[in-house]
């Protein structure tokens, strides 16, 4: 599956795109799938701080839990019901389904982060292909 | 030795096969400065016969023929016999923790059954697995509770059983959680719910009552929730007696239940294996300790159940788990199980209704002695009451052991305003005649202490 | 054609042939309104009304009970235990969980008069013979392990844990510190680092060595003024001995910290060495493992914690004393870490756990433990050249092979367990130790004969093959179960962990 080139991506596997202030944040393909179906997504209420590189929440497969990284610093804006419900729109559909939505402190943040290319690059070295 | 399955010459096959000279050879591994080279100083070998001998002489040292209205947490009702034989099957008995859905699917049902059971009894939405008893399990509950409320203070009665009072303790002064304990009302036994309300702030994480509580009054829970969740806290009961359930309304306001369930067709065995139970709402499912059951398919779309939301637990969350617990109850929820199918809907309630005639009528026996008086006297009660003599407690107790029977349990150790109390419980296996026969000791009391 | 897969696959059972079970309801959907599986003698007592004694804490509407004849109840729970697996069937090579024999005088013993129905609260004049039950187990079990007292009074292994941990606390803190963080192997149990968890202790992970072992040198770096402990299981979940184990003791305690050691593999030592001799300050026991009390689908457990002498101020109250030749419990224990349950443990398991001691001997502790590692020394022998051995330390009770060949045909370890259900056997445990990936984890205990061992080793052999020979076939499996492979994922992404009335 192809990196879309307009988001940033951290090590921990998380992508998010920009939009004026508001960043959208979600877990990348390679995530979703070295997890496997996911059951379960916890996030933090609109209005709680995220810190960048500290965990905001956490995804869960049948038998494992990874916590979820904030690539940026700011305050939770949104977070997407549908996944309560639905979790597995993570596995079927990784970078259209966002779970939360941040109001960047300071959206320098978002360029500190790997493109596309970095990303694709890390991820073929970590699983040595 | 008769649990070991090989012969001398089958062992010395199995060495040769492995290349090793001697057993020895394979704990090389260990320094020999801490190899054992004497024999364990434990009994020696001995037969059957002589383990059933051991065990039967230390049974009849325990006086086995006295009549006893003991409760306080641990109580006497009759176990129907196709509990053992049923739980004494070898694929009951005999097998693991179901994680291998494939070959567990009768003890993976059972629990289902349980759960569903506990649910219906206790008006909550789900039930889990087990816990080890019912002072750990209150202990879990207020844990939980803070983890949901992210709040770290407790509100706990002084009507909760002592010893589950201790237990608490013990969970949370390593945490440095600070505790309040409040008081009851003199004249109903019931929690003092002005001193209650005043202890609940918005940092208090959860107010933990007993009902029916120690001195066997049901507490008002209707009014402790609205006090709690004034708040923002939870509010979390805990049912020493199980079988109340089938007459006393279940504690639909409570967030958290935390139940023994030894009541269900669980032998006394001096304190344990008991079986804790924990049921909450639905909605702080993920935020429970414990072993679940789901119903599920498999791959031909057959009804199949597994052990579920495993992301909670030890396993595999390590330091982040809800709880450590691993082993629980099983085989002790399944004569749970059993019991409830056989007593069932109309059972239980019957089987309540004995409990509190019965206990009805020796409160008024006993209270009707001289210098005897019944504590809480109006409050709604199941089958356990306070009776408060002249006379200090040791010295008619005695007179009721030499004629076979033990009393109440004397309070004062817990509570030193009830001095002279002592708590009786009699469920459906006491007989008339020993309720009148400790009557009438009791009416041989001095009047005058 | 699926059937004729299922047979080709049946004929490849060498332990076992299908086995017919039933189908079986929810107990709830055999119930009928009127059904009775019980009745009550008649009421000697005068009735009273419920509703008025209760005023509104009466109960309107009864529980949703089920209501079944008796005859109806044995044949749901028989039916119901016919789809487990158990010891009593079959090998059960569960590592780490000690799946031995449970002999049956321990459950007759247990239930014998006297000791089933003895009240905890009964006047100590009266509940001697219990008390001396107690008070022998724990004089065995100190002995066993080589420590200086003990308490029954946790109920299961993790249990025990906390119990052991929380002593550790206190002494640390009657000496002025309590410390902040406990040092765990990363080969450990779950409940390992979740246990200094809910005792406030921060968790400190230590690299295992390249031999699976505690690595000296980093644990000489990690240990320091604030180390409260280092939990070690010894043996290893591994299976292997830490034969520098008075070194790691050493280093601990120069720093004084405390050696926790978890005792879920002692079937490894009962006899052979003692935790005690070799610098264990604290540990725990689980007799359902070790000392043959039945896991009863998951429990009950019991799980003692023994100690050296310093700690004792600090055990859990009560504590079994003896004055003037009875038996008592002494509560009045000023530096105590408290209860950590009500009443005094799980007496039911020690009684069981008793028997088995008495119907060994120490001349038969020994022998188990030596058959116990004759076992799985056997099973290495057996299967080492199919399966990857990915450490070569000797092993002593269980050996963990890795699934490192069969996931090149992308086949893992949790597939060859389920295959080996098909052949009549209970898997091994699957993916522990996380030091291994994708670990096959084999304990048979001391309770398998040869030739139950030789079938295991046939069957994990011919599993092999069937490998290399049609993959599919072992990912695929169970074919002879009740039941296939179930959802798990849908179990958890939409829980039903009840029924409801409305379903029926």
């Amino acid at each position: 599956m192809a990196y879309p080139a307009n988001y940033r991506y951290t090590k921990e596997h998380e992508w998010i795109s920009l939009d004026g202030k508001i960043g959208t944040i979600g877990i990348t393909d390679y995530a979703q799938n070295s997890l496997g179906d996911i059951v379960y997504v916890d996030v933090p209420k609109v209005g709680d701080s995220v810190t960048a590189n500290n965990s905001f929440g956490s995804v869960e497969s049948v038998k494992a839990v990874s916590d979820l990284f904030s690539p940026v610093s700011g305050t939770v804006s949104a977070v997407n019901e549908e996944l309560k419900t639905s979790p597995d729109k993570i596995n079927e559909a990784p970078h259209e389904t966002w779970i939360i939505k941040v109001e960047l402190a300071d959206t320098a943040d978002f360029e500190k982060l790997l493109d596309a290319a970095a990303y694709e690059k890390f991820v073929s070295e970590e699983t040595g292909a | 030795m008769r649990y070991l399955p090989k012969s001398p010459a089958e062992r010395e096959q199995m060495l040769k096969a492995i290349g090793a000279q001697a057993i020895d050879d394979l704990f090389a591994i260990i320094p020999a400065e801490y190899r054992l080279t004497r024999d364990l100083d434990v009994p020696r070998q001995q037969g059957e016969s002589e383990i059933v001998s051991y065990f039967k002489a230390a049974g009849q040292k325990n006086a086995t023929d006295y009549a006893s209205f003991l409760g306080a947490g641990c109580y006497r009702h009759y176990r129907p016999v196709v509990i053992d034989s049923l739980v004494q099957r070898g694929e009951f008995l005999t097998s693991y923790t179901p994680y291998q859905a494939e070959i567990t699917q009768g003890t993976l049902q059972a629990i289902f059954e349980f759960q569903t059971m506990i649910a219906e009894l206790t008006g909550m939405d789900v039930a889990n697995a087990s816990m080890y008893d019912g002072s750990t399990g209150a202990a879990e509950a207020m844990l939980m509770a803070m983890r949901v409320t992210g709040r770290q203070k407790a509100v706990v009665a002084s009507t909760v059983h002592p010893e589950y009072r201790e237990v608490l303790a013990t969970y949370l002064r390593y945490r440095d959680l600070p505790t309040a304990e409040i008081g009851y009302v003199a004249d109903t036994g019931r929690v003092d719910l002005e001193a209650l309300a005043a202890a609940v702030t918005e940092e208090t994480a959860a107010v933990l009552v007993q009902s029916p509580n120690f001195f066997g009054v049901i507490e008002d829970i209707p009014a402790i929730a609205e006090i709690a969740h004034k708040k923002g806290a939870l509010l979390i009961v805990s049912i020493a007696e199980a079988i109340s359930l089938g007459i006393v309304r279940p504690p639909v306001e409570a967030d958290i239940v935390s139940m023994e369930a030894q009541s269900f067709g669980v032998a006394l065995s001096y304190g344990g294996p008991f079986c804790g139970v924990i049921a909450a709402k639905e909605q702080y499912l993920r935020q429970m300790p414990g072993r679940l059951a789901g119903q599920t398919v498999d791959g031909d779309g057959n009804r199949g159940f597994v052990l579920t939301l495993s992301t909670r637990e030890q396993h595999i969350r390590r330091e982040k788990a809800t709880s450590n617990i691993c082993t629980n109850q099983a085989l002790v929820a399944l004569m749970a199980t059993i019991f409830l199918t056989v007593y069932g809907k109309e059972g239980v309630r019957e089987l309540a209704e004995h409990n509190l005639a019965k206990a009805a009528y020796t409160a008024k026996a006993l209270s009707a002695q001289p210098g005897a008086k019944l504590l809480f006297k109006d409050s709604p009660r199941f089958h356990e009451f306070v009776l408060q003599t002249q006379e200090p407690a040791e010295q008619w107790t005695q007179r009721l052991l030499d004629e076979k029977i033990v009393g109440g349990l004397g309070l004062g150790r817990w509570y030193p305003e009830l001095k002279n109390a002592t708590l009786w419980c009699a469920t459906e296996v006491i007989a008339r005649e020993t309720i009148d026969h400790a009557a009438k000791v009791l009416a041989a009391a001095p009047v005058e202490a | 054609m699926a059937a004729t897969v299922e047979q080709i696959e049946r004929k490849t059972l060498g332990k076992v042939r299908p086995h017919q079970t039933q189908n079986e309801g929810l107990v709830f959907e055999k119930s009928a309104a009127g059904k009775r599986g019980y009745k009550l003698p008649p009421l000697d007592v005068p009735e009273v009304d419920a509703k008025a004694a209760l005023g509104p804490a009466y109960r309107v509407e009864k529980a949703g009970l089920p209501e079944l004849s008796e005859i109806e109840i044995i044949r749901h729970f028989t039916r119901l235990s016919t789809w487990n697996y158990a010891i009593d069937l079959g090998m059960y090579p569960l590592g780490s969980c000690t799946m031995k024999y449970n002999p049956r005088v321990n459950e007759y013993v247990a239930r014998i008069e006297g000791l089933a129905d003895a009240h905890p609260y009964r006047p100590e004049s009266l509940a001697q013979g219990v008390l001396e039950v107690i008070d022998l187990l724990q004089r065995c079990l100190i002995e066993i392990t080589g420590m200086d007292t003990i308490t029954l009074q946790p109920a299961a292994g993790a249990h025990g844990e906390f119990t052991g941990i929380l002593l550790v606390r206190a002494w640390h803190e009657s000496r002025g510190n309590a410390r902040r963080k406990i040092i765990i192997p990363d080969s450990a149990h779950g409940t390992n680092p979740a246990t200094a968890a809910i005792c406030g202790y921060q968790v400190e992970n230590l690299k295992s060595n390249a031999q699976g072992g505690i690595d000296l040198e980093a644990l000489e770096r990690q240990v320091d003024e604030d180390t409260a402990a280092l939990m070690l299981t010894n043996p290893s979940t591994l299976g292997v001995f830490e034969n520098e184990i008075h070194k790691i003791a050493d280093i601990l305690h120069a720093k004084g910290a405390l050696l926790y050691m978890d005792g879920a593999n002692m079937n490894a030592l009962v006899g052979k060495v003692r935790p005690g001799d070799f610098g264990v300050d604290v540990m725990h026991l689980n007799l359902h493992k070790t000392f043959s009390t039945p896991h009863g689908g998951g429990g009950p457990g019991s799980g003692p914690v023994a100690c050296k002498k310093f700690l004792e101020p600090f055990l859990p109250t009560p504590v079994l004393v003896k004055k003037d030749g009875e038996l008592h419990w002494e509560y009045n224990r000023p530096q105590t870490v408290g209860r950590v349950r009500a009443f005094y443990g799980n007496t039911g398991m020690f009684i069981r756990a008793l028997a088995y001691i008495l119907a060994n001997g120490p001349d038969g502790l020994r022998q188990t433990t030596e058959d116990a590692v004759l076992n799985a020394n056997y099973i290495r022998k057996n299967l080492e050249d199919l399966y990857e051995l990915p450490y070569k330390t000797p092993s002593m009770h269980e050996v963990v092979f890795s699934d490192k060949r069969q996931a090149a045909k992308g086949v893992k370890t949790g597939d060859i367990a389920k295959r080996l259900i098909d052949y009549g056997f209970h898997p091994y445990t699957v993916s522990f130790p996380l030091i291994v990936h994708g670990a096959l984890m084999i304990e048979p205990t001391e309770s398998e004969s040869l030739e139950e061992l030789d079938l295991f080793i046939e069957a994990m052999r011919s599993i092999a093959k069937e490998v290399e020979e049609s993959p599919d076939l072992v990912k695929s499996a169970p074919h002879s179960t009740r039941v296939s492979r179930l959802d798990e994922v849908q179990a958890a992404r939409k829980p039903v962990l009840r029924w409801r009335h409305e379903n029926k």
